[in-house]
C-alpha cells in the first residue's frame, strides 16, 4: 500500500511539475521577480539621478520605511484611505444588499430593467463619471446644492471643503460600484431555498426575523467574498481623487496609492514609492486577515 | 485651421512620388557629398500640431534633410521623454517646458549649445529676453534655445476698475490693494476683485520673487522661504485672502472662468498669453472693450513675473546634430517665430519679432511685452516642480488658517531641505572628486 502510494506519485510528480512549469515560470518572471526587484528597490534611494547613472543610487536600508513613518503626509494618506474603506466599504455593501433584496422581491416589476440601470454605473468609464459628478457637486451651479436648497440647507462646498471632500468621493464611489456587488448578492439570494422562508412564515416569523435568521446566515459566504473584494479594492483608492480633486483640498483626499503615484511617477523617487507600495501591501494583508478571523469567529 | 493642416499634408504626398521619380532618373545613389538625414522632432500639444506647417519650407531649403514631427500630449510628455532617455530612443530635438531643462541636464541628456550659439547668425543671444534665455542656462552652460515665451500678467475688467476710480492698473502692492478694496466695496456678496486659485503655485512664488527672494539658497542646497524677502511676499499673498479680496478656491472649483468674469463675479485674474485668445473668443461682444491686460504690480513699483515658455533642445545622442541645429536655427528666425505666433498665439522669444505690427499693434499683448523685460526664472534645479507643489500646499494651509505664516514657512523650508537632500549629497560628492 505504502509502496504503491510512493511509486505512483513519483511519476505523477514529475508529470505535474512538467505541466505546471509554464505557469510557474510565467508567474515567477512576471510576478515574483518584479516583486523581489521592487523589494530591493525599496531599500535604495533610486530616483531621477539614479536613472542618469547607477552610481547616483545609494543603498539606504530601511531608511525609506522609517522616513515614511515619520512623514505626516503618509499618515494623513493612510487615515484618508481607512476613512474611505471603513465608511465607503460597509456603505457600498449595505446599499448593494438593499438593492439586491429589493430586486429579488416578488413585488417588483421590470426587474431586468432596474438591474441594468443599477449596473450601468459600474461599467461606465470612471473618468467620464467623475467629470459629470464634478458638475453635480459644483457649489454654485451643482445639482446637489440645488436640491438641498429646497430643504433650506445652505450650499455645501463639496469638493473644496476639506471636511466634505472625502464624503463626496465616498458618495460617488458607492454609486459607482454598488451594482457589481448587487449582482453577486442577487445570485446568492437565488440560491436560498424558498422552503426555508415558507416554513418560517408558517411558524409565524415576520420579515425581520426571516431576514436575520435565514437570509443573512445563508448569505454569509457571499458576504465574506463581497466584503473582502470590496475592501481590497477600496484600500487601493486612486482614480476617484486623482480625477476629481487631485488629492486636495489640503490633501484631504490623498490616498496611499495616490501618494505612491505622486512620489513614483511625478517625482520619480522610485525607491521611496516602492516602500509605500510594500507598506500598503502589508496593510491590506493585515486587514484581510482580520476580516477572515472575524468571519470565522461568527461562523 | 484643420483645412490648412490637411493642405500641408497634401503637399507632402505630392512630393513623395516626385522624389521617387528623381531617384529613378538619377539612379539609386545620392549624387554627391553628405548623407541624407531624417530628423526627429518631438513637440507637445498645439505646438506639435502646427509646427509641421513650418517644416515644408525648411525641407525645401535643405533638400537632404527630412523632418519627422511627433506630436505628444502634454500630460504624457514628461514620462515619454524620460522613458525615451532610459530606452536610448531620444529624438534629435525636443520641445521642453523650460522648468524641465535642469532635469534633463541632470540626466546628461542634452547637448551644450554655447559654441553653436556663438557662431550662429540666426540665433542671436542678445535679441532674446534675458530672463527667458537664462531659464536654459544651468551652471553657466546653455542647453536650450527659447522657442516661445510665457509669463503671467493681470487680466482685468476696465469698467470695474474705472467704477472704483482708477483709469489704469496700479503698479505697487499698496495701490493695488487699495484699488481692490474699493472695487470690493461696490460688489455684492460672493463677488471678488481678484481670482488666484489656491492650487496654483505661481502667485505666491511671483510675490516672493517680487519681494526679492531667491527662493533657494546656497546654490540650491536649501530653501530660502522663511527668510525675510519671501515672507514679505507670502504675507501679502495671505492678506489678499484674509481681506476677502480673493476667494479661497481651488482651480477645479471654477467651472467657467469666462462666465464669472463676464458676470463681474471677479474683476482681475492672473494668467498667461493663451488667455488672450480665450478671452477674445469666449467673452461676449458687449464686453470686448471692457477688459485689458496689465503688467503685474510689484512691491514698490512695476513687479517681476515668471520666465516661462518652452525651448528647443538638442539631445546628446542625436546622430545628426549639425542638421538638427540647422532646424533649430530655422525655427528661431524672427520671421518664422512670427509665423509660429500667428499659427498658435504663442508669444515669440525674439524681440525683433515683437516689432512686427501684428504684435506691436495687439493691445492685449503690450502688457506681456512690457512684462517680459522683467521676468525671473525659477531655480534651475530638477526638484523645482516638487518644491513648487510644496509652496502651494503650505500656502493653502496658511490661507485656510490651518497654520500661521511663520509655521507654514518653517515647515516649507523643512520639506524643501528634505527634497534637496540628494542634491546636496551629489554636490558634496562632486566637490570631493574635484579636490
Amino acid at each position: 500500500m505504502t509502496a504503491a502510494r510512493l511509486r505512483i506519485p513519483a511519476e505523477a510528480n514529475s508529470a505535474a511539475w512538467f505541466f505546471l512549469a509554464p505557469a510557474l515560470v510565467l508567474i515567477g518572471i512576471f510576478f515574483f521577480l518584479p516583486v523581489a526587484a521592487a523589494m530591493l528597490l525599496s531599500l535604495t534611494d533610486f530616483d531621477l539621478y539614479g536613472i542618469a547613472s547607477p552610481l547616483n543610487t545609494r543603498f539606504v536600508g530601511f531608511q525609506n520605511y522609517s522616513r515614511l513613518l515619520r512623514t505626516p503626509d503618509f499618515w494623513l494618506a493612510l487615515r484618508n484611505t481607512f476613512y474611505f474603506a471603513f465608511v465607503g466599504g460597509p456603505l457600498t455593501i449595505s446599499v448593494s444588499l438593499a438593492a439586491a433584496l429589493l430586486l429579488s422581491s416578488k413585488l417588483v416589476r421590470f426587474k431586468s430593467v432596474f438591474r441594468t440601470i443599477y449596473f450601468t454605473p459600474f461599467v461606465t468609464t470612471l473618468v467620464a463619471v467623475a467629470i459629470v459628478w464634478r458638475y453635480l457637486y459644483h457649489t454654485r451651479y451643482g445639482f446637489f446644492n440645488y436640491a438641498l436648497s429646497f430643504v433650506g440647507i445652505d450650499p455645501i462646498d463639496w469638493l473644496g471643503d476639506p471636511a466634505w471632500a472625502m464624503p463626496a468621493i465616498i458618495l460617488m464611489a458607492v454609486w459607482k460600484s454598488f451594482g457589481y456587488n448587487m449582482l453577486i448578492f442577487i445570485a446568492g439570494l437565488q440560491a436560498i431555498p424558498e422552503e426555508l422562508y415558507d416554513a418560517a412564515s408558517i411558524d409565524g416569523a415576520g420579515p425581520f426575523r426571516r431576514f436575520f435568521n435565514i437570509t443573512l446566515p445563508m448569505l454569509s459566504p457571499t458576504l465574506v467574498f463581497v466584503t473582502v473584494i470590496t475592501m481590497i479594492g477600496y484600500f487601493q483608492l486612486f482614480a476617484e481623487p486623482y480625477v476629481m480633486t487631485q488629492g486636495g483640498p489640503l490633501r484631504s483626499t490623498t490616498s496611499v496609492v495616490l501618494l505612491m503615484y505622486e512620489e513614483g511617477f511625478r517625482w520619480w523617487r522610485m525607491g521611496y514609492a516602492a516602500a509605500i507600495a510594500f507598506v500598503l501591501f502589508i496593510v491590506i494583508l493585515l486587514a484581510t486577515l482580520v476580516q477572515f478571523r472575524l468571519q470565522k469567529e461568527r461562523a | 485651421m484643420g483645412g490648412s493642416i490637411s493642405n500641408s499634408r497634401g503637399v507632402r504626398q505630392i512630393r513623395i512620388p516626385a522624389a521617387l521619380l528623381a531617384l529613378a532618373i538619377g539612379g539609386c545613389a545620392p549624387a554627391s557629398g553628405g548623407e541624407d538625414a531624417t530628423l526627429r522632432l518631438w513637440a507637445m500639444g498645439r505646438e506639435g500640431e502646427v509646427v509641421s506647417e513650418l517644416i515644408p519650407e525648411f525641407e525645401r531649403a535643405n533638400p537632404r534633410i527630412r523632418v519627422q514631427v511627433q506630436q505628444i500630449p502634454w500630460t504624457a510628455a514628461h514620462e515619454k521623454l524620460l522613458t525615451a532617455y532610459v530606452g536610448d530612443a531620444t529624438p534629435d530635438i525636443a520641445m521642453l517646458g523650460n522648468t524641465w531643462v535642469p532635469e534633463f541636464v541632470a540626466l546628461d541628456a542634452l547637448e551644450p549649445l554655447d559654441a553653436r550659439v556663438a557662431s550662429s547668425r540666426d540665433v542671436v543671444r542678445a535679441d532674446y529676453f534675458p530672463g527667458i534665455w537664462s531659464t536654459n542656462v544651468v551652471d553657466g552652460v546653455t542647453y536650450g534655445v527659447p522657442w516661445y515665451v510665457d509669463t503671467r500678467v493681470l487680466f482685468y475688467r476696465t469698467d470695474l476698475l474705472a467704477k472704483a476710480g482708477y483709469d489704469r492698473m496700479p503698479a505697487t502692492w499698496n495701490d493695488w490693494h487699495s484699488a481692490m478694496t474699493r472695487i470690493k466695496a461696490g460688489m455684492s456678496a460672493g463677488q471678488y476683485p481678484l481670482l488666484i486659485p489656491i492650487t496654483e503655485w505661481a502667485p505666491p512664488v511671483i510675490l516672493g520673487l517680487q519681494a526679492g527672494s531667491t527662493l533657494l539658497r546656497d546654490g540650491g542646497r536649501y530653501g530660502a522661504f522663511s527668510e525675510s524677502p519671501f515672507r514679505k511676499g507670502f504675507e501679502f499673498y495671505g492678506r489678499l485672502f484674509r481681506d476677502s479680496l480673493a476667494p479661497a478656491l481651488s482651480a477645479s472649483e471654477i467651472s467657467n472662468l469666462y462666465q464669472e468674469f463676464e458676470r463681474g463675479n471677479i474683476a482681475m485674474y492672473i494668467s498667461g498669453p493663451w488667455q488672450i485668445g480665450e478671452f477674445t473668443n469666449r467673452l461676449p461682444k458687449a464686453l470686448q472693450d471692457k477688459w485689458m491686460t496689465a503688467p503685474l504690480p510689484g512691491m514698490e513699483g512695476p513687479g517681476v513675473s515668471l520666465a516661462g515658455g518652452a525651448s528647443l533642445s538638442l539631445f546628446r545622442h542625436s546622430q545628426h546634430k549639425r542638421e538638427a541645429w540647422k532646424l533649430m536655427e530655422y525655427l528661431s528666425r524672427p520671421d518664422i517665430q512670427l509665423r509660429f505666433y500667428k499659427l498658435t498665439g504663442d508669444l515669440p522669444a525674439r524681440r525683433e519679432a515683437w516689432r512686427d505690427s501684428s504684435l506691436a499693434g495687439n493691445r492685449y499683448a503690450r502688457a506681456f511685452r512690457e512684462q517680459l523685460d522683467r521676468v525671473v526664472p525659477t531655480p534651475q534645479v530638477p526638484e523645482w516642480e516638487q518644491i513648487a507643489t510644496k509652496v502651494m500646499e503650505h500656502g493653502e494651509r496658511a490661507v485656510r488658517g490651518r497654520m500661521s505664516n511663520e509655521r507654514a514657512l518653517a515647515a516649507l523650508d523643512r520639506d524643501v531641505a528634505g527634497i534637496l537632500e540628494k542634491r546636496r549629497w551629489l554636490m558634496g560628492r562632486r566637490r570631493g572628486e574635484g579636490k
